[in-house]
């Protein structure tokens, strides 16, 4: 039976907690062990990116304490997150005798959510159905951080009743960023108001992404302007086909 | 450096103001953006000439000491002067010297950046020195007032009506917004300017070590005027766009106009190698070389001295959501989009751009556009920790950053904020929030913000599933 240990990301942690349930229910239904190790916090990717490293390593040594003892795959269901684990936990403990190695021992272990289940469980076809039509975004840090877009496309295309409507230039980022979507609040509404339109264009029910954190900043925007059109996170979408 | 007194947000805001502007930048960049793509996929071996490109680029830097000597070798062995310039006011200084030497009068300009960076029309112009702009981009940038808002089409924010109206404002003509009679007008305009220049003033896209070669690359022949025509011909460059040999600079050529505008080649590409010998019908008499620092030699030393493998081709910029959002002059320094977040703190410090790093989702369309693969996004990483050490972030984002890093250093505290989040936000009825105080703000101005879950996912799994 194989075994994984799940990070499962502040954002859902706190706020989506549904969503890491439903990554918990996909795994397990495909025979998956999962355990969740105590302690988690948040990988720190925020400090790091708004310039705080100090403030990112002291996160970062946390997650390392909490995944240590263990050589199962880490999965996350957010790729923002995995790339932050990943990349940039090896480049911040990068001369540090004790975290370095360890974070590289870390960065191994990580695997994207939909990631471990197309590459490792060789699994697309769950056996869902879900009759809806849904529009993919791929969020910047999985497709380019993590360079992950055929696993999550091809999960979708499995599921039976869902309709797949391509936008316009689907790789556009978002305009979330992180810390940016507060530092630079103009630049970031904006953006998110050109990829809002389409998104609408598609006439979908649904976004549906591998980043909860950009599905936040999207439904963040549609809920603001009053749209109906929702999101969803991929894992959720596959636990309801499941059902 | 061209600094600006007004915040990046307020530039932000102006430029958003401007939709007719945008407007003109999405559909340019949009252009450049699908021409790149296309060129590069009928490029056989594209991504294997990238890879040789960076090497080439990484080898060059590396070395840059020995190629800049190499270079002023063999160029002054074929009868060029090469000149040093520290700063800004060192290059100014050299080129009014030479102008003033040569008893210079009129200068016809092609296109060049780097001479926007150390604003050498404005320091020729009060010695009282004619200077004209002979890129077209450049000529109505000139002719307005503006600025030039892309690295390589300095007027993509205008239409064809605005250049009409700036032509038949400035040049007073009746006013047309067909390109070929704009074009015509321009062209009648500045062959006036070629045969009466007494000196030419050039960037350079690429200087050859081995051979002293200067390799300019344009589209409209202009280049090819000033550095012809004119008996003095001064090429000011940055220190950093050396090649060692012609064989390099043909792996250049080859990604440079296909990554720029998605022309396999530009129509032009001239080789000047060295003033007039014995037996050239024309050619300047008096060819010189001012290369240029002005910062780039203190970010040779640190971790930031991949920028110095730009090629100065803008695939960045176009590929750019923020770019392509907000348009070149937001940007507030002669270089625009990820490379000029970049460069401007890199050459003007970061004092002077504390926020251009922070222009940046780091979503990486710009290290997948880049010919040399720059890894744009880790460098303004880089910026931003360099922001945090040298005191340049506000204070409301320390304090912010200091809290946040207090909550989530151990799973206690963090258990006990977050349990507190969700009894508060239970108040709120687990509705999405569309107000929030101070600078959070800024995120409910544009999205609503999600209730924090009554339980954790944690809190809700205790108990079962850890280890």
């Amino acid at each position: 039976m194989p075994k994984v240990s799940l990070f499962i990301t502040c954002l859902i942690d706190t706020l989506f907690p549904q969503a890491g349930q439903a990554v918990v229910d996909v795994l397990e239904h495909l025979g998956v062990q999962v355990s969740v190790p105590k302690g988690q916090t948040c990988c720190g990717q925020p400090a790091f990116n708004a310039g705080y490293w100090e403030q990112a390593r002291v996160m970062a040594r946390n997650t390392i304490d909490v995944f240590d003892g263990s050589a199962d795959p880490i999965v996350i269901a957010s790729g923002s997150c995995a790339a932050m684990l990943k990349h940039q936990y090896p480049a911040l403990f990068q001369d540090d005798a004790g975290y370095g190695p360890r974070a590289r021992a870390l960065a191994a272990r990580v695997c994207e959510f939909t990631e471990y289940l197309v590459d490792r469980l060789k699994v697309t076809d769950l056996g869902c159905a879900y009759r809806r039509s849904v529009v993919y975004h791929p969020s910047c840090h999985t497709l380019r951080g993590m360079g992950i877009d055929r696993q999550p496309r091809a999960l979708l295309a499995a599921v039976r009743g869902l309709e797949i409507i391509p936008q316009e230039a689907p790789q556009t980022c978002c305009g979330f960023g992180g810390f940016f979507s507060i530092k630079m609040p103009e630049i970031s509404g904006e953006m998110l108001a050109n990829r809002i339109a389409a998104f609408e264009a598609t006439g979908a029910d649904l976004v549906v992404g591998c980043d909860i954190s950009c599905l936040m900043h999207i439904e963040g925007g549609l809920r603001k302007k009053g749209s109906r059109m929702r999101t969803m996170h991929i894992a959720q979408l596959l636990a309801k086909g499941l059902q | 450096m061209d600094t600006h007194e007004s915040s990046l947000r307020e530039r932000v805001t102006t430029a958003l103001e401007n939709k007719h502007g945008l407007v003109n930048i999405q559909v340019a960049t949009d252009r450049f953006f699908s021409g790149r793509l296309k060129a590069l996929e009928a490029l056989p071996h594209a991504d294997a000439m990238r890879d040789l490109a960076r090497a080439i680029r990484a080898h060059t830097i590396a070395r840059l000491d020995e190629y800049l000597l190499q270079f002023e070798q063999a160029f002054t062995a074929l009868g060029g002067v090469v000149h040093w310039a520290r700063d800004a006011e060192e290059v100014r200084q050299i080129v009014l010297r030479i102008a003033q030497d040569a008893g210079v009068t009129r200068i016809a300009k092609s296109k060049s950046m780097v001479t926007e960076e150390i604003a050498l029309n404005a320091a020729l112009e009060a010695a009282g020195l004619q200077v004209v702009e002979t890129d077209l981009g450049e000529y109505i940038a000139q002719l307005s007032g503006d600025r030039p808002s892309h690295l390589l089409a300095p007027v993509l924010h205008l239409s064809r009506q605005d250049v009409g109206r700036i032509f038949a404002e400035k040049l007073h003509v009746p006013y047309t917004d067909d390109i070929s009679e704009l074009t015509a007008i321009a062209r009648h305009n500045l062959r006036e300017v070629f045969l009466a220049a007494d000196m030419g003033i050039s960037g350079c896209n690429f200087a050859v070590a081995e051979t002293g070669t200067i390799c300019l690359v344009t589209n409209e022949g202009n280049g090819r005027m000033v550095t012809s025509l004119p008996r003095v011909h001064v090429v000011v460059m940055g220190m950093e766009r050396i090649v060692p040999t012609v064989k390099d600079l043909g792996v250049m050529l080859q990604l440079l106009p296909r990554s720029a505008t998605g022309q396999k080649m530009s129509s032009y590409a001239s080789l000047v190698t060295g003033p007039r010998r014995r037996g050239d019908p024309y050619a300047p008499q008096e060819m010189h070389v001012v290369i240029v620092d002005n910062g780039r030699s203190k970010a040779l030393a640190g971790d930031l001295a991949e920028i110095l493998y730009c090629i100065r081709c803008s695939a960045c910029l176009n590929a750019c959501p923020v770019y392509r959002t907000i348009g070149g002059h937001a940007y507030g320094g002669v270089y625009s989009g990820p490379v000029g977040s970049v460069i401007s703190p890199v050459l003007g410090g970061l004092a002077a751009f504390p926020d251009l790093p922070h222009a940046s989702t780091l979503c990486g369309a710009c290290k997948d556009a880049c010919p040399v693969h720059i890894d744009l996004p880790t460098l303004l990483l880089r910026l931003r920790r360099d922001t945090v050490q040298e005191g340049l972030s506000p204070a409301w984002t320390a304090a912010g950053m200091k809290g946040y890093a207090w909550v989530t250093r151990r799973y206690g505290r963090y258990r006990l904020i977050t349990a507190l989040a969700g009894a508060l936000s239970r108040l709120a009825r687990g509705r999405w929030l569309t107000w929030l105080p101070g600078p959070l703000g800024g995120w409910t101005r544009y999205r609503a913000f999600p209730p924090f879950a009554p339980e954790t996912f944690q809190r809700r799994n205790r108990g079962e599933r850890h280890e």
